[in-house]
């Protein structure tokens, strides 16, 4: 018999439809494979209970014939997402012993849906950071090592390190991850798995802890295009809870995959090609280019001029919203509180919040607040948010030449440990090529594309017009089929 | 534009985040690499664009003035670090 945690989401859901095996032995399987893969550090809690509570839900349920869309299948939820009763920290010593007393939408929808929880997925601090190296409870470490026998402890990306390094090491088949500026895009690239940001508002915020409320947006990671399309609309739809929810039906993603994507144009964003990144990220774009001129679409060279300013543009806008939706931290009504002696209650704010967050966050808080205030408003938070306007518009300009955009996910393959944690700049670097079409709220999506020479995945992404998340799965499928990456890392945890 | 010690001390104090001394020298070359760097954005000619706040057309829903939730009180507070009588504590404010 396969062994049960190879199988991915539709295959877990189908196999228990059809009683190919019982969803109490996937839950088994799955809980026994998260305990042997502690040394990954990808969970902050695990929560076995939950998982093999809905399995046994999931059996009743087929005996009498009414299975939901996800019976059987237990995931990984980042600690991002609220979930009832269970320790929600988003990665942060701040909120350290928070139990929410309320379920994010997300989490809430994937659940109701007949999924079981396996735990909490380690994460960037706030999501702030892509490597998975300022979480509170330690880095998240990649199960995939170079060849080079060193035997380095990788990243898994950021900031859903802990949910990228749970489906690549098969300790989850899919799990929920987060992305203002690329959170699943990159990781989804440096662990060799699928992962897709929908348009902003097609998942609810309600729930989800904070960062950048404009840009951030839940998506699914799984091993494969199909199993996102299934969880993504499982976890889309319109929330009145949540302002910026958009009021549209989901359309039947999974149903109405399609990898024939004959007559379509990619555009091949010349702004991407740039210096310094490794030349195999260029080799392994090329290579994608000819997969999709293989499944019949038309190739088209493009330009998004402001491509350069989107990152300096996001790490306004981002670190600006983060210092306003921050602000709740302060020792009041939730999470840690630092009191001095005989202290004002100023005196508790600042001592809160300096005990509690982690170097990163401050880093950015003090940007935020720098960039929004007095005299710097105009010059920088103004500036920026004009800028955004031009890369929208670039993208907006660009859907009259092509119906999609395949570029690099990230700027090389994955990174050791500690290799860039003292330079900011070089980390948010990173995602230089994510964050454009986050700024513009696009679709966008990872595919895992081939190995560098050190044996370690890079990923290619597909970027569509807003609401079109259809036409980028279909992309993605047929890249899938032609790339064909079956790569696994080796087993050492 | 670039910071020095008394700048960082005062976003600190904007921000509510306690900074040493240490801290704060600290913080004066990170902060001045990462405004350097984004100050880039100021060569972008951005005569006559509005600044963008929603990236998707979307309209502001206002919900029914009317109560959806309430008698709440305990899970409202079963997080808070400290309360009494029915109430978030909070260090004395007024002598």
């Amino acid at each position: 018999m396969t062994n049960l945690t190879d199988l991915g989401v539709a295959a877990i859901r189908d196999g228990v439809r059809e009683g190919s095996f019982s969803a109490r032995e996937v839950a088994d399987a799955f809980v026994s494979a998260v305990e042997k893969a502690r040394g990954l550090n990808a969970f902050v809690i695990e929560t076995p209970e939950h998982a093999i509570a809905a399995a046994e839900e999931a059996d009743r349920e087929r005996a009498e014939g009414k299975l939901r869309p996800l019976s059987g299948v237990p995931l990984g939820i980042k600690d991002l997402f609220a979930t009832k009763g269970h320790q929600t920290t988003a990665g942060s010593r701040m909120l350290e012993g928070f139990t929410p007393p309320y379920e994010s939408t997300v989490s809430g929808k994937l659940l109701a849906a007949g999924a079981g929880m396996l735990g909490k997925l380690n994460m960037d601090e706030f999501a702030m950071g892509s490597s998975n190296e300022t979480s509170a409870f330690g880095n998240v470490i990649s199960p995939w090592r170079r060849k080079d026998g060193g035997n380095a402890p990788l990243t898994p990306g950021g900031s859903s390190g802990g949910s990228a390094a749970a489906v690549a090491a098969r300790i989850a088949p899919g799990v929920t991850g987060t992305d203002t500026g690329g959170s699943i895009r990159q990781p989804a690239a440096f662990t060799g798995i699928t992962g897709i940001k929908p348009t902003y508002g097609r998942c609810s915020r309600y729930g989800m802890v904070a960062f950048a409320s404009s840009l951030d947006q839940a998506g699914p990671m799984a091993q494969d295009v199909r199993d996102c399309a299934a969880m993504l609309e499982v976890m889309s739809g319109f929330d009145p809870k949540d302002s910026t929810s958009l009021d549209l039906p989901v359309p039947k993603w999974e149903a109405n995959l399609s990898s024939d994507i004959k007559g379509k144009r990619i555009g091949i964003p010349k702004e991407y090609r740039i210096d310094g990144i490794p030349e195999e990220i260029g080799k392994v774009w090329d290579q994608g280019i000819e997969w999709m001129r293989d499944a019949g679409a038309e190739i088209v060279e493009v330009s998004l001029p402001h491509t350069q300013y989107a990152l300096p543009t996001y790490y306004i806008i981002a670190p600006a919203e983060a210092s306003s939706n921050l602000a709740r931290y302060d020792g009041v009504r939730y999470g840690q509180r630092r009191a001095p002696d005989h202290g004002s209650l100023d005196d508790m704010y600042n001592a809160t919040r300096a005990a509690g967050f982690g170097a990163e966050v401050k880093r950015r808080i003090m940007i935020g607040t720098y960039v929004l205030s007095a005299g710097f408003y105009d010059a920088y938070f103004n500036q920026a948010q004009k800028v955004r306007a031009l890369i929208a518009r670039d993208f907006e300009r660009v859907w009259q030449d092509c119906d999609l955009l395949l570029t690099p996910t990230a700027p090389s393959a994955a990174f050791a440990l500690g290799e860039k944690s003292n330079d900011p700049i070089a980390m948010y670097l990173n995602d230089v090529f994510a964050v454009p079409a986050s700024l513009a709220g696009l679709p966008a999506m990872s595919v895992p594309a081939g190995l560098d020479q050190q044996g370690l995945p890079l990923g290619l992404q597909i970027i569509g017009k807003a609401l079109d998340e259809q036409g980028v799965l279909n992309a993605g499928l047929a890249f899938e089929e032609r790339a064909g990456f079956k790569a696994r890392p080796e087993a050492w945890w | 534009m670039s910071v020095d010690t008394a700048t960082v001390r005062h976003i600190a104090r904007l921000a509510r985040i306690a900074v040493t001394d240490g801290e704060a020298e600290a913080l004066v070359p990170e902060l001045n690499n990462i405004l350097g760097w984004i100050e880039q954005l100021q060569e972008v000619d951005v005569t006559g664009v509005e600044p963008m706040t929603a990236v998707i057309a979307n309209h502001l829903r206002l919900r029914d003035d009317i109560v959806t939730d309430g008698d709440k009180r305990d899970a409202v507070l079963a997080n808070a670090p400290v309360t009494e009588h029915g109430f978030f504590a909070v260090p004395k404010v007024i002598e």
